[in-house]
């Protein structure tokens, strides 16, 4: 009878897990199959033509995948070190009374939708970009910005928690050789939780690329190449927010599989190359 | 607070006896259809849910046969509609306004040719001082201050006629960019539905965006003094639209397939809208509910559609659409 429960247990878990893989190959099969036509019509031309023009049913891809790679690096390149510096500060400076409420405020922003972010950036933040860096106040720069906010507190507090787990003798020993407290951040704890970091922001990196409501308000949602970050553009999943109701051509249609197709590629090759080139350099350096 | 949650559960129980009509479609129309919805509901006790999706959103559910009447305004052509198997009708008139946002300029202050609003989004004229805007308006004292031009990001019918006026005053407009109901926009910031557009004009200054004429008395914003098919100046007003309105030439037989922009006339403001009805054409028994539905609104909805900034189709017209159903035993 045990057995039997064994067997069935194993099967069932197994189901579940092979499930996952079912919904992902699905998933890349509708969105192929439903792209086809644009792909058979584009090629890979979609990827670097950058007029989108529904009414004459020409499409390219190029400002939206542009608008998308963009607002993420410029998201990253804010929240990465800011969010270090929080998790150094709450986790090793920090008295313990400020770091739990500080870490409380954290875990609570991380847990905002991102609709509010959307809206903050749109009522708020934009008029105040606005006035210091003149034009309109929407554009790439402000959806980096708002982006950058997004997933701060989410890498901050995954920063930290990592932190926390190196253990009190390694630091203990260092300080106990008269090491400063820099010299064992520097040395000691960031080598301890360094796949911890890169593990949030290859997470961060996922949010932000596809993030979808915080950006629409503030991308200003022009297919544009846009001469500077302050000048409005559009990214994937705004595109698809935006279009997909009234796509009401099949090549329209088509296109904006086609861009959710390269949206899927470009999120797995990022997540790719982050586990298994930076993951197993650092595992073999631990070795 | 417990009468009214018993009134509502009883309302819910007396609709789901009597029929209950779903359609969806155009943004454009939507707080009218609402209003009368709402009436009518009070009225007979039918409920009718609208969902302001969009024009393509309407025409592609009524295609499919998910909803029982499709809205667009964006009419289509006999030839579509016979593929779709699609019946269609006028419901209402709307107009489209340039709505901008300058401080110090009043609402229908501001003159723009109309071939110089196509410029401006164009990206052409690129300042409110230009030239070409100043010498129409002698006693403004307008800014030297880059225009923010507003769009629709989503595709809509509101694009479509705005686009297809552009088109037939600007022949760089014509080449370049086209009617469509979304287009490649040389310019500007994009928003979603009127809505959205409305919200980007009003946090913007020195902005100008074209939104439906309700959404523009919503928010408060001016309207520029356009010009009628032969030049003369016409303000944004509810007069000049019903002027314009009023040379639609219906024809049942294409299905009252119309664009109304550019009318003839001296008072007549050149982009006004009619929006449209689809209904399913072997869908018998609900069509009747729902021109029944239409034709309450036609008698008791004038006035709630001209309060809201739309206006009624004349009563001629009206005749002729009941005329339209008959021959089709709808009514």
């Amino acid at each position: 009878m045990n057995r039997t429960l064994d067997i069935l247990f194993h099967n069932t878990t197994r189901f579940f897990a092979i499930s996952v893989l079912l919904v992902l190959a699905a998933l890349f099969f509708v969105l192929f199959n439903e792209a086809k036509p644009a792909i058979d019509a584009f090629g890979l031309q979609f990827l670097v033509n950058e007029k989108w023009a529904p009414n004459m049913d020409i499409f390219g891809g190029y400002p939206a995948i542009f608008g998308s790679v963009v607002s993420t690096i410029i998201a990253m390149l804010i929240a990465t070190p800011i969010a270090i510096g929080i998790a150094i500060f709450l986790s090793e400076l920090a008295p313990p009374w400020l770091s739990a409420i500080v870490g409380m405020a954290i875990e609570l922003l991380a847990a905002i939708p991102s609709i509010i972010y959307g809206m903050w950036g749109l009522f708020y933040l934009a008029p105040m970009l606005r006035e210091i860096w003149g034009g309109n106040g929407l554009g790439l720069a402000t959806a980096g910005i708002v982006l950058s906010i997004m997933i701060l507190p989410f890498m901050a507090a995954i920063t930290r928690d990592a932190m926390k787990t190196t253990p009190a003798i390694l630091k203990e020993s260092a300080y106990g050789m008269g090491a400063t407290r820099w010299e064992v951040l520097k040395d000691v704890v960031i080598p301890y939780v360094k796949s911890g970091i890169i593990g949030s922001i290859i997470l961060a990196l996922g949010r932000a690329i596809g993030e979808t409501m915080a950006v629409t308000f503030v991308m200003g949602n022009a297919h544009k190449i846009p001469q500077t970050i302050f000048k409005p553009a559009t990214s994937i999943p705004v595109t698809l927010a935006n279009e997909f109701t009234e796509a009401d051509t099949d090549l329209y249609y088509s296109s904006l599989f086609y861009l959710a197709l390269i949206l899927l590629v470009i999120s797995f090759t990022v997540i790719a190359i982050a586990k298994f080139w930076f993951l197993r350099n650092l595992q073999e350096q631990k070795v | 607070m417990v009468k009214k949650t018993v009134a509502i559960l009883t309302a819910g129980f007396i609709a789901a006896s009597a029929a209950n009509i779903s359609g969806a479609g155009a943004s454009f129309p939507a707080p009218v259809y609402f209003d009368w919805a709402y009436i009518y509901q009070k009225e007979t006790g039918s409920q009718v849910n609208y969902q302001s999706i969009g024009s393509g959103g309407g025409i592609k559910q009524v295609s499919a046969r998910t909803i029982d009447f499709g809205a667009s305004d964006k009419p289509l052509k006999k030839r579509a509609l016979d593929k779709k198997r699609l019946y269609q009708f006028p419901a209402v008139i709307g107009s489209i306004v340039a709505a901008y946002n300058i401080p110090g300029v009043k609402d229908g202050e501001l003159k723009l040719e109309n071939r110089d609003l196509a410029d401006i989004f164009l990206g052409k004229i690129k300042y409110w001082d230009d030239e070409r805007i100043t010498e129409d308006n002698p006693n403004l004292k307008l800014p030297h201050e880059e225009i923010v031009v507003c769009h629709r990001a989503d595709g809509s019918g509101t694009t479509f006629n705005f686009s297809y006026f552009l088109s037939h005053v600007s022949d760089e407009w014509a080449d370049n960019v086209g009617i469509g109901k979304a287009l490649d926009w040389p310019t500007g910031l994009g928003g979603k539905g009127n809505e959205g557009v409305s919200s980007l004009i009003s946090q913007n200054p020195y902005s100008i965006g074209y939104v439906e004429y309700a959404y523009k008395l919503k928010n408060g914003f001016g309207a520029a003094v356009l010009q009628t098919k032969s030049g003369k100046w016409v303000e944004a007003d509810e007069e000049n639209f019903k002027a314009a309105a009023k040379y639609a030439k219906w024809t049942p037989k294409k299905h009252f397939y119309q664009i109304l922009a550019l009318q003839p006339g001296d008072n007549s403001y050149p982009i006004v809208a009619a929006t449209f009805i689809l209904l399913p054409r072997e869908n018998a028994q609900m069509n009747k509910e729902v021109v029944k539905f239409f034709d309450f609104a036609f008698k008791n909805g004038d006035e709630d559609a001209r309060k809201l900034g739309y206006i009624p189709l004349p009563e001629d017209t009206k005749e002729m659409i009941r005329g339209y159903w008959r021959e089709h035993g709808l009514y």
